[in-house]
């Protein structure tokens, strides 16, 4: 299973918390596979796990079983300043609720991360500065969050996520608090990083919308995968009307395990 | 992540919310401003108590007549000479002889071999009926006390104008004075060569005036301005009467001046050797005479002084420790409200230590500060605080007084802090991120 391109390999993935006296089952043995360059959603009402998952393929949080490595490194049970670690260098985020520093400037948000990366602030700038670029914000890096729209804000929380140049960017519902037109303008900007940078891009959302811009559809129910999907045409950002799906599971690589 | 990135976010974190920083710094604030106010006037009280006794002599023995127990003379005994208590608990008790002028021979034949470079008796008269008048002018309460000339190199007195009583004086009981300077200018004004040659009646007798001694400020025990200096042997015999022991004159007090403060303790057991011998005591006997030794009291003083600064330096401290409390606190609130951020923080890429040493920062910015400014507003109060309470002479800003503010600050900022930035590291980033 080691494979050299794949950025995600998790194996028979279990979380269970205990809620008092119930003992609950978020993840129930799940596999998944993602190779490098893959643009992918997860998907399923809530109370699926998806949450869970994502937390735990974006390193937030640890597995009570399973392996998963991330670029073939085990991260599966790394103490807490690890983790933070792998997540500063390795893992982008962005989420629904834009999650940037108040009161303080776009690039000093784009900046954050490389702070504790412990990268020096002439070369911080300069990364911050082409990240802000690449999202279209080159003309207002030193707008606080509260002076710039709900689509702008979401532009600098992606810029924060690709500026350590990361293996995945793991966007939770990154769409969710944003009108129409941003939301279009969100999921152009990521499929454009997809298609010319070559980055990882997993999506989590409920939204059926945003997982049809997406070649690959996971599907979370109970914890468990359900179904695995390939879209051979992606609708594109921008495309009003829905593209024709050309379904089938998509197999090989990927087991998808029922387990109780 | 570098030390000066961490002070750079937690300094913008404190002027996000400039109010509730500089209220909780006003804790510290005041709690530094007290402790330096508070300490200075405690070293100002040393200081002047300090120029007072040395003033008065600091390579000075006063002896008095009586053992220790006794009615003793002076000013209670000082601490450093309770050994010597001690050791003679268990000496028997004889009735105490008093002073007299052949004691004083004795200590001169010694003078050589105990350091000793002053001897002078003096004799306090007691039955004064009424006080010294000048025309319609009268002085109260005044100490009429004889004196020899050894008493002004003794006791620094040089007048101020005229001269002070000669040997000559002494030994023809002539009825000459030497007035304090409170004395001279309740008679004559302030215009104290005027006082000179002029006759003021004592007793229902004459004395001529024929020296002015400075003004002294209000210092030591009894006040030395409110003083009336004759020859010894005039107020032995004259204007009081100090009755004969074994044929020789009583004398009040001897105030012996050593040559350097190294020799006062063994110029104190010289002289103690010389008057046991002389007035027959023998190994069983306690002394039956009181030697006051002014280092020792120096000593006392100081003690004194440092015992009162630790009392109102730790008053002060406790309004620091309040202050401190307010940090945490304000702490407490900050993690709280700001755990989102925490969240965000932790997200991308902050480690614990992180994440401590930014809210560890910021506590310790909050008190450093308000210490900094504390130290400021307490060097003023101690500064305008003599204008407004004359009683209090001085104050003295000392530089150990800052260094234990500057520290205790820091170190109150590291104290609260610490609980509050643990729990901001601890802080778990997926539920801090769903912190609402």
């Amino acid at each position: 299973m080691m494979s050299e391109n794949l950025v995600v390999n998790a194996e028979d993935l279990v979380k269970t918390y205990q809620m008092g006296e119930v003992k609950v089952h978020a993840l129930r043995k799940v596999s998944l596979q993602v190779k490098q360059g893959e643009l992918l959603s997860i998907m399923g009402p809530s109370g699926s796990g998806k949450s869970t998952l994502m937390n735990i393929l974006g390193c937030l949080d640890q597995p009570t079983s399973g392996q998963y490595y991330l670029e073939g490194t085990d991260v599966a049970q790394l103490a807490d300043n690890k983790l933070s670690q792998i997540r500063g260098k390795r893992i982008g985020f962005v989420f629904q609720s834009f999650n940037l520093l108040p009161r303080t400037s776009a690039i000093a948000n784009v900046e954050l991360p490389m702070i504790y990366m412990g990268i020096n602030r002439g070369e911080r700038r300069r990364r911050a500065v082409t990240a802000l670029e690449m999202v279209g914000l080159g003309g207002r890096i030193h707008h606080k969050p509260n002076e710039l729209s709900g689509g702008q804000q979401q532009r600098v929380a992606i810029a924060r996520a690709l500026v350590t140049d990361p293996a995945i960017i793991m966007a939770d519902e990154p769409t969710g608090n944003l009108d129409s037109k941003s939301s279009v303008e969100i999921m152009g900007i990521f499929q454009h990083l997809n298609e010319e940078q070559g980055i990882t891009i997993i999506f989590v959302t409920h939204e059926p919308d945003i997982a049809e811009h997406t070649r690959r559809v996971i599907r979370l129910a109970d914890g468990q995968i359900v179904e695995d999907k390939t879209i051979a045409n992606p609708r594109r950002a921008g495309v009003t009307e829905a593209t024709p799906l050309e379904g089938g599971v998509h197999q090989p690589s990927l087991a998808v395990q029922g387990a109780a | 992540m570098q030390l000066w990135e961490s002070i750079t976010i937690a300094l913008r974190a404190l002027t996000i919310n400039k109010l509730r920083t500089i209220l909780t710094m006003l804790g510290i604030i005041i709690g530094v401003a007290a402790v330096i106010a508070l300490v200075s006037i405690g070293n100002g009280v040393r200081q002047s108590m300090n120029e007072q006794f040395t003033s008065l002599g600091t390579n000075l023995l006063t002896i008095s007549s009586g053992g220790r127990g006794g009615r003793g003379g002076g000013p209670g005994g000082p601490p450093g000479s309770q050994e010597e208590d001690t050791s003679q608990d268990d000496l028997l008790e004889k009735a105490a002889e008093p002073l007299t002028m052949k004691d004083v021979e004795a200590l001169t034949d010694a003078a050589q071999t105990a350091h000793l470079v002053g001897i002078a008796p003096t004799y306090s008269v007691n039955n004064l009926s009424g006080g010294v008048v000048y025309e319609q002018e009268e002085a109260d309460d005044v100490s009429v006390t004889g004196v020899t000339p050894d008493y002004a190199i003794v006791r620094n007195m040089t007048p101020e104008v005229g001269l002070f009583i000669s040997q000559e004086d002494v030994d023809r009981r002539t009825r000459v004075a030497v007035l304090g300077y409170e004395v001279a200018e309740t008679l004559f004004g302030t215009n104290l060569s005027s006082a000179i040659g002029k006759s003021v009646r004592v007793n229902n007798a004459q004395y001529e005036v024929i020296g002015v001694l400075p003004e002294s400020g209000e210092g030591g025990f009894g006040n030395p301005d409110n003083t009336l200096l004759v020859p010894i042997s005039t107020a032995q015999t004259r204007l009081g009467n100090s009755g004969t022991f074994r044929g020789s004159l009583q004398v009040s007090n001897i105030y012996v001046e050593v040559d350097s403060q190294d020799n006062m303790d063994y110029a104190e057991a010289e002289v103690t050797a010389v008057l046991r011998e002389r007035h027959r005591l023998g190994t069983e006997y306690k002394n039956d005479f009181n030697i006051q030794n002014q280092a020792q009291l120096l000593e006392f003083g100081d003690t004194l002084a440092t015992t009162l600064t630790a009392f109102l330096g730790s008053i002060a401290g406790v309004s620091l420790l309040v202050g401190g409390i307010g940090v945490m606190n304000i702490m407490l609130v900050s993690v709280t409200e700001r755990t989102r951020e925490i969240g965000i923080r932790k997200a991308v890429g902050a480690k614990r230590r992180d994440i401590l040493t930014q809210f560890l920062i910021e506590a310790m910015v909050l008190s450093l500060f308000g210490g900094f400014l504390g130290i400021a507003v307490g060097y003023s109060i101690a500064v305008v605080l003599p204008m407004l309470v004359t009683q209090l002479s001085s104050t003295v800003v000392t530089a150990n007084s800052i260094l234990l503010a500057t520290g205790f600050s820091a170190a109150i900022g590291l104290f609260f802090g610490v609980y509050p930035a643990t729990r901001a590291a601890r802080l778990r980033p997926i539920e801090a991120l769903r912190y609402e």
